[in-house]
């Protein structure tokens, strides 16, 4: 059986800016893939990309193809790709402050998904709305329906807006940085939901984050970008416990640990380089503490390591 | 025990909210009879979730906001009572890292307009060659002195702002979530150039955030706040928690190991409306430890060498 | 090396003709006397009510006077008074504004409650009460129009001060001991100044046609003294008779007021303050 989602060597460019290079994922159902990096690594746009979205931004994919179940999302009609968001593909936003109509009764706002793609009546969505807040643990849920969004706190809003994403009983979900907006204990719950999700009904889970903690709690598989291409790929475990790519390596390292002497913090020098910069060669080199002149010329490969892929011309031998 | 450098003394801060037509205005306790000592050289940590007072507290001992009542002392002087003329001197003693390194320099002013103006506000001479060494210390190329904001990256940003902060050599600084706006990578940056900066010049920082585990490596001591109180203050950054709700914030790290995976969210509910707070304990609603005397009496912090406000602490 | 934004607006698509003739009618109305055939105000019953020709480019009126040369003293006339006025009205309203939004209390109110009191009435209506009480002229209609648009600007920076003074850096600068002149003057003022100018800009074309309309009704400057607004009443007892005595000063003041809001646009968009300016005003 093919994967739910597979980008095939993708490539994004909005004018003529290049911002995603080759960048290859896949994500089976009941699995959930992080997606990580800093502020400008891409990180959105491969979620635009995945969603068919990024005619929105002004957006196209200028190589490569993305298939959502086989399906290349190039060869479908607009009409086509619409269907499939909301109805098959659920999108949970980065902040659920802005992401409810506030003119709309929280009710109506998810029944309109489920009537609109599952084409259940009225009473029915209204059913499958109660039903969902219910499992989402959201105390209440007949009183929730009825209120407006701004009577909601931010961690209710957000499992408003995830229940909206489950509401056409979707396969895959991408969310985009679901807990930045939130409070640290808030966070924790939502993930939780998230991991749940996946857990009980299968479904598959695009987690966009740039909290390595998060992909390590809740993340089967990890892709790490860097400026516009996939640095290291692969299972959760292994990539924790033996980083290939120095910036993997450099982004766990810079979480404050429990038990870390002072001092002993390694940030990452330099920042991001905008795409109208990017360096030659590895796009890392600048900001590598391993890096050499054929960094800044050549261009390093994905090369396969366990059962992922990382590209670095400094790649640590395989272990045996 | 070195002498104190800060003393916070009982202080309280009431908001009310503009009623208007048909609204009656209501108020609302942001900081609540807070008492803090600051010893010379000490990195103390406030963390605490939003709307826990910890922004307003800093606001407060800088005299960025007028306090409704209780004082804060800087070397044994009041500042809290400081006439104007004394305060603006007093103030080359003590400075602020801003939270948002967008908003905290005027985007009309270069870097160089942004260092010079401490010396401007306080009629001081600008020492030659002093902006160039003021970059170098927070790690930014001189060239950058002609730059403007918009041509900054955040991290960069942050950077000007901390040069900033230092350029009179205070003694005292508030970091109020100098972090929070920028990526792991440039925090940790940014953390490792504030511990360099205190050890260089011999800083006291009282330290805002949100992050419990960044205020546990970073700082000497850590304060606890919920909802404009303080809960708990651990006297060493690895003390085991007693306060439930430290318990729970330190739960709701992630942390980056697949191998100590969790399997449950540590507290259900979220904070409530500082607006209407119940009359115990303000945490009793969260707290999977709360009995009824939680719910009626609100608990106060003990008197032993690692306070705690909670009927039933761990 | 960039350019500064006046000048940037002027290599913008509709910033380049509207900023063109924008300067064209400015030098033209500073070099009336050198550009000019003829005098503005002497008659020629003898050659009244000509069509344009070779020796009149835009014909005669009434009395036979040359219309390009009245034309050209009329931009003095109207541009004079419009900008004069605006100008009045700016430093007025930045003043005002600015104290309200940085006193705040029962000042505050006060300049609000009036300023919203002025600003229910069309500017047209303000106008016209002033002159009746002034009386006509240049000097009333100055006074008039600058009053008529004191609303406007007071309440432009009075927002743009509010939404400065929560921003972060106006507390970092109290935060280093920085006084309220200072602040006021460094830091709020600047910031506050490019929508309150580029508003300004937009406005005193509205300004022209207030002029031209005041103008119209007689209450403007007064004859012999040209301006677009006393030609165009002049020329509309006779739209069928002689069209073009009331139709070029028309265009006159069309195309100035589309070049002034054309360019005020471009200028908005190379400063990046659309939505600064919307949501204050």
């Amino acid at each position: 059986m093919s994967a739910l989602l597979e980008l095939q060597n993708v490539s994004v460019a909005i004018g003529s800016a290049q911002l995603l290079d080759g960048v290859s994922l896949k994500l089976e159902r009941g699995q959930t893939l992080g997606l990580v990096g800093e502020s400008g690594s891409g990180k959105s746009l491969t979620a635009m990309a995945a969603m068919g979205l990024l005619p929105l931004i002004g957006g196209r994919v200028s190589a490569g193809s993305v298939r959502f179940d086989g399906q290349d999302l190039a060869s479908l009609t607009d009409p086509q790709r619409r269907a499939l968001r909301g109805r098959r593909i659920g999108f949970v936003t980065q902040n659920p402050m802005t992401a409810l109509d506030p003119v709309q009764r929280i009710g109506a706002q998810i029944d309109v998904v489920s009537r609109l793609h599952l084409g259940l009546t009225k009473q029915a969505a209204r059913a499958r709305t109660l039903d969902l807040l219910t499992q989402l643990r959201i105390p209440e849920a007949a009183a929730v329906t009825e209120a407006w969004p701004h009577q909601l706190s931010g961690g209710m809003k957000q499992r408003i807006v995830i229940a909206m994403a489950l509401a056409g009983d979707p396969e895959l979900i991408v969310a985009d940085e679901p807990t930045t907006a939130l409070d640290v204990t808030v966070q924790a719950q939502i993930i939780q939901i998230l991991a749940a999700l996946v857990r009980e009904k299968g479904v598959a889970l695009l987690l966009i984050t740039h909290d390595m903690g998060v992909v390590a709690q809740i993340c089967d598989r990890v892709a790490v970008l860097y400026a516009g291409r996939l640095a290291e790929e692969g299972a959760v475990a292994p990539i924790f416990s033996a980083p290939q790519h120095p910036y993997t390596k450099a982004l766990i390292t810079c979480i404050p640990q429990e038990g870390m002497a002072r001092g002993t913090l390694r940030g990452i020098p330099g920042a991001v380089p905008s795409a109208r910069q990017y360096p030659s060669g590895c796009r890392f080199h600048p900001r590598c503490a391993k890096a050499t002149a054929e960094c800044a010329q050549q261009t390093p490969p994905l090369i396969p390591r366990g059962d992922g892929q990382a590209a670095c011309l400094h790649l640590p031998e395989p272990a045996q | 025990m070195t002498a104190p450098m800060l003393q916070i003394e009982a202080l309280t801060k009431r908001f009310q909210t503009g009623g208007g037509f048909l609204k009656r205005p209501r108020a609302m306790l942001a900081v609540r009879d807070v008492s803090l000592t600051i010893a010379k050289g000490e990195v103390v940590g406030v963390v605490g979730e939003s709307g826990c007072g910890k922004s307003t507290l800093a606001r407060l001992v800088l005299r960025l906001l007028e306090p409704t009542s209780g004082r804060v002392l800087m070397d044994g002087t009041d500042l809290t009572h400081l006439h104007p003329s004394a305060l603006r001197a007093a103030r080359k003693r003590m400075a602020m890292v801003f939270q948002d390194p967008y908003s905290s320099l005027d985007p009309r002013f270069s870097v160089t307009d942004v260092l010079t103006e401490p010396f401007t506000v306080q009629r001081r001479p600008l020492p030659p060659g002093q902006i160039a060494e003021m970059l170098t210390a927070v790690g930014l190329p001189p060239e950058m002195a002609t730059s403007h904001p918009h041509q900054l990256s955040g991290g960069q940003r942050q950077r000007v702002g901390i040069a900033r902060a230092l350029a009179l050599r205070p003694e005292f600084v508030v970091l109020d979530e100098p972090t929070a706006s920028l990526d792991v990578s440039i925090q940790a940056q940014i953390i490792d150039l504030l511990a360099g900066l205190r050890d260089q010049m011999g800083l006291t920082y009282l330290f805002i955030s949100h992050d419990l585990g960044l205020v546990r490596y970073f700082c000497d001591r850590i304060v606890v706040m919920y909802l404009g109180a303080v809960v708990e203050v651990l006297p060493t950054a690895h003390a085991k928690p007693r306060h439930p709700y430290t318990r729970a914030l330190i739960d709701s790290g992630f942390a980056p190991d697949p191998t100590r995976r969790r399997a449950i969210a540590p507290l259900s509910g979220e904070i409530p409306s500082p607006f209407d707070l119940p009359p115990g304990c303000a945490f009793a609603g969260r707290c999977p430890r709360a009995s009824d005397r939680c719910r009626t009496e609100r608990p106060v912090l003990d008197a032993t060498t690692h306070p705690t406000a909670c009927f039933h602490p761990l | 090396m960039t350019l500064p934004a006046p000048l940037r607006a002027l290599r913008r698509p509709a910033g380049a003709p509207a900023g063109l003739w924008l300067i064209l009618v400015i030098l033209a109305a500073i070099a009336a006397p050198l550009l000019t055939p003829y005098a503005y105000d002497i008659q020629n019953l003898k050659s009244a009510w000509q069509p344009p020709s070779a020796s009149h480019w835009l014909g005669t009126d009434e009395f036979g006077r040359d219309l390009l040369t009245r034309l050209i003293y009329g931009a003095r006339t109207s541009l004079s008074v419009s900008s004069i006025a605006i100008t009045i009205s700016v430093l007025c309203g930045m003043t005002l504004g600015a104290a309200a939004a940085w006193f705040g209390g029962w000042f505050d109110r006060a300049v609000t409650t009036v300023v919203d009191l002025t600003w229910s009435f069309p500017e047209i209506l303000i106008a016209l009460i002033l002159v009746a009480i002034i009386g006509p002229g240049t000097t009333g209609t100055m006074v008039a129009i600058s009053v008529a648009y004191l609303a406007q600007f007071t309440r432009l920076t009075r927002a743009q001060i509010m939404t400065l003074k929560g921003e972060t850096f106006i507390e970092a600068a109290a935060s280093l001991g920085a006084g309220n002149g200072h602040i006021l003057f460094r830091h709020l003022l600047p910031n506050a100044l490019a929508p309150v100018l580029v508003s300004a800009m937009l406005a005193t074309g509205d300004a022209i046609i207030l002029e031209a309309t005041l103008g119209f009704f007689g209450l403007g400057a007064q004859p012999p003294v040209p301006s677009w607004g006393g030609m165009m009443s002049a020329g509309s007892a006779l739209v069928f008779k002689a069209p073009w005595i009331i139709i070029f000063p028309g265009l006159a003041v069309a195309i100035t007021v589309v070049a002034i809001n054309l360019y005020g646009d471009a200028l908005i968009a190379e400063l990046d303050i659309r939505a600064r300016i919307r949501r204050a005003v």
